[in-house]
């Protein structure tokens, strides 16, 4: 196969999947996944092209997530407005975070926006409008175009994968450009890529505000799909389970994170009654992975195929 | 008026020494082995822990704990470097960051099954119990202990490092590993050792910290990302620049809490904002 007919394989598998999902498992839990791939694919752009680790993207979800439920919730905005007003919060909060985060590199750059994700949970703690422990609840899903009832669980389902389509899309066409292709040189060889001419801070920059508003994109699904915003959306826990996702799916793989989200989310449900449990399993997850699973599924998956040809 | 602002600027002192401690073992583990050491929060907890539950189920008291239970956890800790971190080594260093965070996760995720959400008092013992007055403000005995004993150690720490023959092997390793392997110093023993030693400092700081917080699984998580924070704006380059960074945070913590208590969570973030801005390798950092 030629790489054009398999990736248009790909997406076409992906379509015939995605339409035919709701009818094989419950719509909601469908959205989760959803939601979760688009996060770990955003997050994905960052760490697995630019190579830049951030441990606080919770940030970015979890306060589209709240901004978006506050907008269609108190403010009435129409459902594309609010989720707008989320992702724009998370674009200026990337810019903002990114900017600073960006004059360290490697580990530090990790504990910076751990940092940074720290504070806003914190203010999301805090802050008047935000619910304190309680979250946001009873988020109305609305209309869309201010015609078509999301109220029903299969309509959300539609409305979500139809975004979630359009975001994978766009970070697919993110990495296969020539922009893309100077983050892979960034990561490979910083100095290099910056003696060569590239302004690599500004690359670092964009590669950060993107994630950061796709990201965003996702809490603002999230919002409305559960009709909830919480804690849990701006904790670390989930910076961390967002880098879980996208080492297991597979590092610097396009389908990777969404496998990696399938499988968390997946195991995540069905231990749900476990309690704690599913924190050890995840801690224990993250340190196989670590150790002998570096590739992911999805990278694992392609040098077999790799092999079983050149053999 | 006075009272107030000096117990919140002891508290901060208190804090800030806790701070110090964990971000002196973070310095030494990286300086080394080139691993953020993501579990040192959890080593801590354990620490914690350890004196809590020799307490309850054995009996022993604060003293002897305050001996045993850095041996112990130290001993847990070599065991992890010879398990896990050793197969890292020479690999991307955010990988070592990823398991020492896998690690946290399994390790409060058992604490948090066995003894649940709330926290477990730990008295404080009964040699340091009480206080003195100072005229302006009232001077519990054991937090002056803490402050007094983590300055100790620190101290000590800083000449050993500094000082010493086993130090300048120590920063020679930071250096250069490989040359200092070919002068014949057996450095993957070193690695193991300092391991050993940045964990049994942060179970050291477990235990002088049971009796002041409460002995909780998330004790742990909640302070690690404050001195990741302490971290940043005071560079990992120099030993005495952690530890002065540790106990300045502190204070400023402790001044916020008097000033405008509802932004002590967030100060410490605040900072490490502007020392970005404006000094990005940190106040004692050398840019890497």
């Amino acid at each position: 196969m030629s790489p054009r007919a398999r990736v248009f394989a790909a997406y076409a598998a992906l379509v015939v999947l995605g339409l035919a999902a709701p009818f094989l498992v419950y719509p909601v839990f469908a959205m989760d996944v959803l939601c979760l791939a688009l996060f770990a694919s955003a997050f994905n752009l960052l760490l697995g092209y630019a190579g830049l680790l951030s441990f606080g993207h919770a940030a970015f979800l979890g306060s589209a997530a709240y901004v978006t439920g506050y907008a269609a919730r108190s403010w009435g905005l129409p459902t594309e407005l609010a989720i707008l007003a989320g992702v724009a919060t998370a674009t200026v909060l990337g810019a903002i975070f990114g900017a600073l985060a960006i004059r360290r590199s490697g580990i530090y750059f990790a504990m910076i926006t751990l940092g940074f994700a720290q504070l806003i949970y914190f203010l999301v703690v805090q802050l008047p409008w935000t619910g304190g422990e309680d979250g946001l609840q009873g988020i109305p899903r609305g209309k869309l175009l201010g015609l078509v009832s999301l109220e029903s669980n299969l309509a959300m389902y539609y409305f979500v994968y139809a975004v979630f389509l359009a975001g994978f899309w766009l970070l697919h066409r993110t990495i296969d450009s020539p922009f893309g292709h100077v983050l892979r040189a960034i990561r490979e060889n910083e100095p290099r890529a910056q003696s060569l001419g590239y302004d690599v801070d500004r690359y670092k920059l964009l590669a950060f505000v993107i994630s950061a508003a796709l990201s965003g994109l996702a809490g603002s699904l999230k919002a409305l799909a559960f009709q909830f915003a919480s804690l849990s959306d701006v904790h670390w826990h989930l910076s961390g389970t967002v880098v879980l996702m996208t080492l297991l799916g597979g590092l610097g793989t396009v389908m990777g994170p969404s496998v990696g989200a399938l499988v968390v989310v997946t195991l995540e449900n069905y231990l749900s009654s476990f309690g704690s449990w599913v924190t050890v399993i995840t801690g224990a997850v993250f340190v196989a992975c670590v150790l002998s699973f570096r590739r992911g599924i999805v990278g694992e998956v392609r040098m077999l195929v790799k092999r079983s040809f050149s053999a | 008026m006075i009272q107030a602002l000096s117990g919140q600027l002891l508290v901060g002192l208190i804090n800030g020494s806790f701070y110090a401690l964990l971000s002196l073992g973070l310095a030494i583990i990286f300086g080394l082995l080139d691993v953020v050491n993501f579990a040192h929060g959890a080593q801590y907890m354990l620490g914690a822990f350890a004196a809590w539950m020799a307490l309850t189920y054995l009996g022993i008291g604060y003293g002897w704990a305050l001996v045993l239970v850095p041996i112990v956890v130290g001993a847990l800790g070599v065991l992890v470097e010879r398990l896990f971190l050793r197969r890292l080594y020479g690999i991307d260093p955010l990988y070592g960051l990823l398991l020492t965070f896998g690690l946290a996760l399994v390790v409060e995720g058992l604490f948090h099954h066995a003894y649940g959400n709330s926290g477990n008092a730990y008295p404080v013992p009964e040699a340091l119990q009480g206080g003195v007055s100072l005229g302006f403000m009232f001077l519990p005995i054991y937090r002056a202990w803490v402050v007094l004993v983590s300055a100790a150690v620190c101290g000590t720490s800083w000449f050993v490092i500094e000082r010493t023959r086993l130090g300048a092997y120590l920063r020679a390793g930071t250096e250069n590993p490989k040359m200092l392997q070919a002068f014949g110093v057996n450095v993957p023993l070193m690695f193991t050792i300092t391991y050993g030693f940045g964990v049994a400092l942060a179970a050291f700081a477990g235990v002088m910290a049971a009796p002041v917080y409460q002995v909780s699984p998330a004790m742990g998580s909640s302070i690690i990302i404050v001195v990741f924070a302490v971290v940043v704006i005071g560079g990992m380059g120099s030993i005495l620049g952690s530890i002065v960074t540790g106990v300045a945070l502190g204070l400023v913590e402790g001044l916020t809490k008097f000033a405008w208590p509802e932004a002590s969570g967030v100060v410490v973030f605040v900072v490490m904002a502007l020392v970005l801005l404006v000094r990005p390798a940190g106040l004692f950092g050398r840019q890497r």
